[in-house]
């Protein structure tokens, strides 16, 4: 553009485009304003939260601010392999005696036993040692301690001690993959017969992934027959999948609970048809079958849905045309119907998936002991064990897989495709 | 569906056993939740079908666990009802402003950084409940919410706006923005404007948003469980509890008032699409 060229004024005077410019930004601002209530609402109540918890489940001052002199006399131990120089020893005794007097030492023994087995009785012995006034702190601490116990002679008990001087630690990570800090530092396997956080990750992963099939497989016939079927039926056929899904989740597990007891209706069908004997009847709760058949029919609308409404889209005439080109029904339908429904069939299994990964309370009602989730192992320990950083540990380990999925779920079908009923 | 009269005779079977698979089906979603009724009016302690009640006897039927429901000694379930409706009415109400109002911003084509604000506006649906309720249970500790009704009806809001976003998004993705403007330039503040007339227009999506926050926390019982003190239980809190010590009779009573809620809510919920269909003039 030439300088020649004349500028357009506004009838104020002002170019426009300065004064489209102002406009454009007034109306960012209106519209990020509408917005910002929730958005800050959000943040402060559950995104910020959601930080907290990874800063529990890597938080490890505890033991740091315990004993400082003790580590700060530590960066003079040079030699690992051999028990620690005597200011070591000094730093420890003077950490020890203050938290004596405040009744923390009991905390700390606990904390280093978790590290390294034994460790509070000996310290419990420590303790009614400084309670007696029997340590001689003008002597040489490093005799009269490791004169104690045997332990504190045993060089891996200080490099245990050592090892929780960092203020952050990814121990809980490990610990939910059965994996833990051995004493050089390196990362060791937990014994097998002790490994059974996997097993839960590894059944989480299993009853989604299956619990996502049975639901394909049972909800695209039927979203199909929803699509294709005239209005007036195919409305009255979406209450059976509409009716379920406003439902409270409590009342259908109930309600499976019922169904699939010993004496239950399930098993009483099956006597009556001679599949079983009457005195033999399955066991179908409280296990996998249980959790499988209840979830299924739980998420089952998730399935249909988002299917139903890609179906609904797609013109009977793709299907005739397909046909009057020689294709056989069969034909027609896998070259082009089947693709045509791939965003419905993305959405619905992505769904399901990330709805069945994270599932709680059907599982716990029904799933008896082989059919609890990793979900219920981190309500345990929020609630009986009271070990939070390790629950908030687990927790981001499946939020992590989650929003991998989640983010391809994006990229496949786009967030705003979501169609709720 | 009938079949022309020329198909042959294969796909004549195939098209039977369709059907077939299809009612077998519809009758796993349905069946499940018609077993409830005839049970909670047994006149027997245990949960299975009585040999009266397969007689059709009369007496094996009572209404004594509706009874026990609503004058049992001892009973949770007035406290439980009456926590769950306040939560719930509290929580949607609260949603549906804060959930409408953002709706609002994000349809606007000026809005900055959409999608990014989109996906942290929605991910409490997305979260695992376990998670959400770990989260939101260390900020209401920290913030002194636990075990009031307060912290629940806040948790419940997070866990509700969502789906107001979502439906409102959607009813204003057809909306013809010229309206508002036409009402600007008439002379129509923007708060006359939106009461007048973006917000009847947009209101079966309002309202159909707010169904789902409304079921989301009346139905919610992880987070609940992580928050709620005695005082604070609400319907499935009891019914979890109910369900993990022993099944009563007096629950299945429960379950069918809840069955008759969630058919009460579908019907609405229905009329409510069809109404905003018609409105944004989609036909089918």
């Amino acid at each position: 553009m030439s300088s020649e060229t004349k500028q357009i004024l506004t009838t104020d005077g002002i170019p426009l485009e300065v004064s489209l410019k102002k406009a454009e930004k007034k109306n960012k601002i209106k519209a990020f304003l509408l917005v910002a209530p929730l958005l800050l609402f959000l943040v402060i109540t559950y995104i910020f939260p959601i930080g907290d918890m990874f800063m529990r489940s890597v938080d490890d001052r505890m033991v740091t601010n315990m004993l400082p002199k003790t580590f700060k006399a530590m960066e003079k131990w040079e030699n690992l392999d051999e028990l620690p120089p005597e200011e070591v020893y000094r730093g420890f005794y003077e950490d020890y005696k203050l938290l004596a007097e405040n009744q923390q030492h009991g905390k700390l023994g606990q904390r280093l036993n978790k590290e390294k087995n034994g460790f509070n009785t000996i310290t419990k012995k420590l303790f009614r040692q400084i309670k007696r006034k029997k340590i001689d702190e003008s002597a040489s601490l490093k005799e009269q301690i490791n004169k104690l116990h045997k332990r504190w002679r045993d060089v891996e008990y200080w490099q245990a001690i050592k090892r929780t001087a960092p203020p952050y630690t990814a121990s809980k990570y490990l610990k939910g993959m059965d994996m833990y800090f051995a004493a050089d530092g390196s990362i060791a396997q937990v014994d097998e017969d002790r490994r059974i956080h996997r097993i839960l990750w590894l059944r989480t992963l299993e009853i989604a992934f299956f619990v996502t099939l049975f639901c394909f497989f049972m909800g695209y016939p039927i979203a199909h027959l929803l699509a294709t079927l005239p209005m007036k039926y195919s409305n009255l056929l979406m209450i059976c999948v509409l009716l379920p899904f406003w439902t409270s989740l409590l009342v259908r597990t109930a309600s499976w609970m019922i169904l699939l007891q010993q004496q239950g209706i399930v098993n009483d069908f099956f006597v009556m048809t001679g599949l079983v004997a009457d005195d033999n009847r399955p066991e179908m709760m409280y296990n996998k079958v249980g959790t499988y058949v209840a979830m299924t029919q739980i998420l089952l609308p998730f399935m249909v849905l988002p299917l139903y409404s890609v179906m609904k889209t797609i013109s009977p005439s793709l299907m005739r045309a397909g046909k009057s080109l020689g294709g056989t029904p069969f034909v027609a339908f896998w070259k082009v119907y089947f693709p045509l429904t791939i965003p419905g069939i993305g959405a619905g299994c992505l769904l399901v998936f990330i709805l069945a990964i994270g599932y709680y309370i059907t599982p716990a009602l029904v799933g008896g002991a082989s059919g609890t989730l990793i979900s219920n192992q981190i309500a345990f320990h929020m609630k009986t064990t009271l070990d939070w950083s390790f629950a908030s540990a687990m927790g981001l380990m499946l939020l992590t897989g989650v929003l991998v999925i989640y983010w391809i779920y994006n990229k496949l079908v786009g967030v705003d495709n979501i169609k709720l009923g | 569906m009938a079949l022309p009269s020329y198909t042959e005779t294969r796909y004549r079977i195939w098209h039977y056993i369709y059907i077939a698979i299809c009612s077998f089906v519809f009758f796993f979603l349905i069946a499940p939740l018609f077993v409830i009724f005839p049970l909670s009016f047994n006149a027997e302690e245990f949960l299975v079908f009585s040999e009266g009640m397969k007689n059709l006897d009369p007496d094996a039927f009572s209404l004594r666990w509706y009874k026990d429901m609503i004058y049992g000694t001892k009973n949770p379930w007035g406290l439980a009802a009456k926590n769950s409706f306040i939560i719930a009415i509290f929580a949607t109400i609260g949603s549906i402003i804060l959930g409408t109002l953002a709706a609002l911003g994000l349809s606007s084509r000026h809005m900055p950084y959409k999608g990014i604000i989109m996906a942290t506006l929605i991910s409490p649906m997305i979260v695992p409940l376990i998670i959400s309720g770990v989260a939101i249970f260390f900020f209401m500790a920290k913030a002194g919410l636990a075990a009031t009704h307060t912290g629940i009806v806040l948790a419940h809001i997070i866990l509700g706006t969502p789906f107001v976003v979502i439906t409102v998004t959607a009813t204003l993705s057809g909306f013809d923005h010229s309206v508002t403007r036409a009402a600007a330039s008439l002379g129509s503040n923007p708060v006359n404007t939106f009461m007048k007339i973006t917000l009847p227009l947009i209101l079966p999506g309002v309202i159909s948003g707010g169904l789902f926050a409304f079921v989301t926390s009346f139905d919610e019982v992880v987070v609940v469980l992580f928050l709620a003190g005695l005082e604070n239980t609400t319907i499935p809190v009891q019914m979890w509890t109910g369900l993990r010590e022993q099944l009563s009779p007096t629950i299945l009573a429960v379950a069918t008032c809840l069955i008759l809620l969630s058919t009460l809510i579908l019907v609405s919920a229905e009329l409510l699409r069809r109404r905003s269909e018609r409105l944004r003039g989609i036909n089918r």
